[in-house]
This record gives C-alpha cells, structure tokens and sequence, in this order.
C-alpha cells in the first residue's frame, strides 16, 4: 500500500502503467484532470507521486540530468526535481505549476520503467490502420507531423510525438499517449500490435526500402527516449532493439507528402527480414 | 617493442544480430557495427593476450589477410575505439571484462 499526505488524487495510466498524482492543489488537479483527460484511470495505482509546486527556473530541453542515488532516480531539469523509488513505486516532485514540467517527469518516469520491462519510448509518431499500429520514426522535419495530418479518417492516431511501445507474447504493441507534439492534441488511448516501423524522409515519390539490421538497431537506439548515462540500462535497450527489429519489419519510407502515402502503408506487407 | 594489451571497457554494451557485433557506449551513446574482423579481435579483447598474438593466432588464422597488413589494421582499428572509451589498451596485462571485476 501507498502511503501519502497529499488530499486529491488522479491516476493516469498510459501503456499499461498506472501512476497516481497527488496534490494538495484543486486547481492544479482540475489542470492535471483536464491534461490527461482520455488517459484517467480507475485502477489501483502502480507507481505514486507527490507533486509540490513550488517556483523553479526556466524550461530548457537540453538540461534534463537523470542518475541513480542509492536506491533512487533523481530527475532534474530547470523546472523540477524529482525522487522515484523504483522499489517502493513511490516518487516527490518539486516542480513549477504548469503541466509541462509533470509531463516531462511522467516521459521519462514511462522510459525507466519500460525499459525494465522490455519496452520504450521511441521519438515517434504512430496510428492504428486496420488494427494495426504503425509506427513512424525519424529526425525533426523529416515528416512524422506531416504525415499524421495526411492520415485518412479512418486511421487512429495513438501519437504525433512519443510513441510507447511494449512487448506482447508474439511481437509488440502500441499504446496511445496523451504525449503530444505540434499537433498539440494527445493520441487515443488505444492499443494495436505493431505491424512496422518505418523511418520518415520525404522524397519525390512514395516507396519502401529495407534496412539493414545493424543499421535499424542503430536508428532504432538514436529514437529511443532514455535520459540517463546507466550501463545496466542501455544493455537493456540495446537488448530490446536487438529483439524489435528481429520481430518487426523496420524499413525506410521515403514519402511525397500527399495522401498516397496511407496507400503504400495500408498495402506493406513486410516481414522482419533479421530474424 | 612493448606488447599491446586490449580489454572492452565495462561502460560498453554490445549485441550480435545477424552476424554483426554492435557496441554502444553508455556514457556517450556512441553506436560502432564492427565487421568480421574487428569483431574477432573485440571478442580476444581479454586484457590478456597481446594484440600482436590475437592477430597472429585469431585474425590471420581465420581470415586470409596478409599478417602485416593485418597487424597494421588491428592497431588502428584499436586506437580509434580506444579513443571512444569503448577499448581500453596498456602495455601491461589487463583484467579480463568478462571476470568477477569486469562490470
């Protein structure tokens, strides 16, 4: 059991990890409410953190300092700081009162414990097409917005940003995430198992290249989102792109961008080639 | 002339996929795909054997590269990952990485 001082609580889950965040301020939790809206949850809490707002620095991207101390996880950027105790499930945060920061907190919370458990989270939009999820990687500008906007009705945006990604019995599966990127819109908290992964560069017409193995582990590890400088933990992940890539086709997708692009993808069928 | 004595550093991970060695450096998330050859004498890396007997005993044994051609490569091949961290090189024998004290 979970013992806390704090008085209200909302339990998010995403993925299949359900974290309860504790405040003692309404308006604060009406924000987190509001925040995470399709990712609330009535199950009991795996993980807990304590949220303290208090007035910290500026939000810099490129200063997020995450190390093990003893038995805990410090997380530090300007605008929080925060204490998670992997065995007790139990976390403090002192953070600026906006979302933002707790979202931060919450990404790389998600990525320490999927990376335990076999899973990441990879820089990466994905959608459910026909029930299966599709995931799609690549540098700033090389197109994962673009093509999420060009996605027809029909097709589940899970995310346009951040990507979760868990081992099933047979492959992966995609989880949406309320982790959001231009589209400032969070993804559908859905699952389907991942059917590829494709990395994005734009082109003059739309087609489909393999990969070879070393090379999509190495794509595949530069898009997986982990914050600290731990061997055990990237003996983990690179154990884990070694896996994905031997289970799920990874290609190149070079893409015009107009809608045809839902074609090609609708019509892949890939098999992984490094089994 | 000193031997040269080669160990993999203990902040390396590093996977086999389909018959290529991948090694990842933790604290700089450096990535290297080593072919054949470098992969051989990464996995004789055992703080050990000097470089010049891997080559000898392993590299030109295996492969079919003239042996001071072979030589010359392999102290490149090794400076350059030493560079990364991701080698560590002495002229005095090295524990071995894979030891009780190698992680």
């Amino acid at each position: 059991m979970i013992v806390t001082t704090k008085e209200i609580e909302c339990v998010v889950q995403i993925g299949d990890i359900a974290i309860a965040l504790r405040t003692d301020d309404q308006h604060f939790h009406n924000l987190l409410c509001q925040r995470y809206a399709g990712f609330l949850s009535t199950s009991q809490p795996e993980l807990a953190l304590d949220l303290d707002l208090t007035s910290l620095g500026a939000v810099t991207d490129d200063d997020v300092r995450v190390r093990r101390e003893g038995k805990e996880w410090l997380l530090e950027r300007g605008d929080f700081q925060a204490r998670w105790d992997p065995l007790s499930g139990r976390g403090h945060v002192r953070q600026s009162p906006n979302p933002y920061a707790l979202d931060s907190v919450l990404r790389i919370l998600h990525s320490l414990v999927l990376a335990a458990r076999s899973g990441f989270l990879l820089h990466a939009a994905s959608a459910v097409c026909d029930g299966e999820a599709y995931l799609f990687s690549g540098v700033s500008g090389a197109g994962k917005t673009t093509l999420t906007r060009l996605a027809p009705d029909s097709v589940t945006l899970l995310t346009d940003e951040i990507s979760y990604v868990r081992p099933n019995p047979v492959g992966y599966s995609a989880h949406g995430t309320p982790f959001a990127g231009e589209l400032a819109k969070a993804g559908e908290n859905t699952v389907a198992p991942v059917s590829a992964l494709f990395f994005l560069e734009k082109g003059p017409e739309n087609r489909v290249d393999e990969l070879p193995p070393a090379e999509a582990v190495r794509r595949l590890m530069r898009n997986i989102l982990f914050f600290a400088e731990d061997h055990e933990l990237v003996e983990q992940l690179l154990a884990t792109a070694c896996d994905f890539v031997q289970k799920v086709p990874v290609r190149r997708l070079t893409f015009y961008p107009d809608s045809r692009v839902w074609d090609e993808i609708r019509n892949f069928e890939g098999m992984p080639t490094h089994a | 002339m000193p031997e040269t004595y080669i160990t993999r550093s203990s902040a390396i991970a590093a996977r086999m996929l389909a018959g290529e060695m991948m090694v990842m450096n933790s604290m700089d998330s450096t990535f290297f795909t080593l072919n054949e050859v470098a992969t051989t004498i990464w996995q004789a890396a055992d703080g050990r054997t000097p470089l010049r007997e891997i080559v000898r005993n392993q590299v030109c044994e295996q492969f079919d590269i003239d042996a001071a051609q072979a030589q010359t490569d392999a102290e490149q091949f090794v400076s350059e990952l030493s560079q990364h961290g991701i080698l560590l090189v002495s002229d005095q024998p090295l524990r071995d990485p894979s030891g009780p004290e190698g992680r």
